[in-house]
């Protein structure tokens, strides 16, 4: 179970997450996407899963990762994730409900690179019961 | 002309295992209910289930063909309402289309379906666009 004083409070993630060009490579190839010298718009659900993983499972908020199941995603795209960007992540829990024992986590992701804000986006998680 | 009502051509896609496998390595997410059919029987689904995320990512795929390219997104949303689910040795659909829902100075608004062997796959898929 969640910790329930985790619920609307911001958690900070890396500070440092350098992208390269293979991983946007990479990740365009399985899409069928030529142009590289940007992300594609969902690139950064790489990072944001990563780091929701790390920080949702801390023992004091206590998220149960092993049964998660992705419900809905949404981004908002303010400028482009480029190679040699170093991007720093935070994480905010926006609600929590438990539902037929499932819980159903809200969670938003947002990068900055410097002190631009470059992707928000949000995650809702299923922890099935 | 771009207008309410505007339909963007239907488009086929088909996913695969090999796809599936690539798309974990792409993106870091290795659950094995993506890749591993004795596993994701054992948890409860039909078979080995696509990555939502990339369910999405191929459907961004389609909406940045028509609008000029990936960093024509402003906002792209999705619900994962049933898998894509992908047997092994099988070449499963991903069949795509989208209407123009709104025009205005923020960009085109799309409403996006996206179905599977006749299923429909996200639900409530909008994206935002700058076309160029």
């Amino acid at each position: 179970m969640l910790a329930p004083d985790s619920v609307g409070r911001t958690f900070a993630g890396a500070d440092s997450i350098q992208i390269s060009q293979s991983e946007i490579d990479a990740f365009a190839a399985v899409i069928g996407e030529t142009d590289t010298s940007i992300a594609s718009p969902t690139f950064t659900i790489r990072i944001s899963l990563d780091q929701f993983q790390n920080i949702l499972t801390k023992p004091e908020i206590g998220l149960d990762w092993s049964r998660l199941v992705h419900g809905d995603q949404k981004f908002e795209i303010f400028s482009q994730v480029k190679a040699g960007d170093n991007l720093r992540c935070s994480a905010t829990i926006e609600s929590y409900r438990v539902a037929a024992g499932n819980e159903i986590v809200s969670v938003r992701s947002d990068l900055h690179n410097g002190d631009q804000l470059v992707v928000s986006s949000w995650s809702t998680l299923v922890v099935r019961a | 002309m771009i207008e309410i009502g505007t339909a963007l051509p239907e488009k086929i896609i088909y996913l695969d295992r090999a796809m599936l496998k690539a798309y974990a390595d792409a993106s870091g997410d290795q659950n094995p209910i993506h890749q591993n059919e004795e596993f994701a029987l054992s948890v409860g689904l039909p078979n080995v289930i696509a990555h939502g995320m990339l369910t999405m990512a191929l459907v961004g795929k389609y909406v940045t063909d028509w609008s000029g390219g990936p960093a024509t997104v402003r906002e792209f949303g999705a619900r994962f309402i049933k898998p894509v689910i992908v047997p092994a040795g099988e070449k499963v659909d991903l069949t795509i289309n989208a209407t123009v829902i709104e025009v205005n100075g923020e960009g085109i608004k799309l409403d996006l379906v996206a179905t599977s062997a006749g299923v429909k796959v996200l639900g409530m898929a909008k994206a935002v666009v700058v076309k160029r």
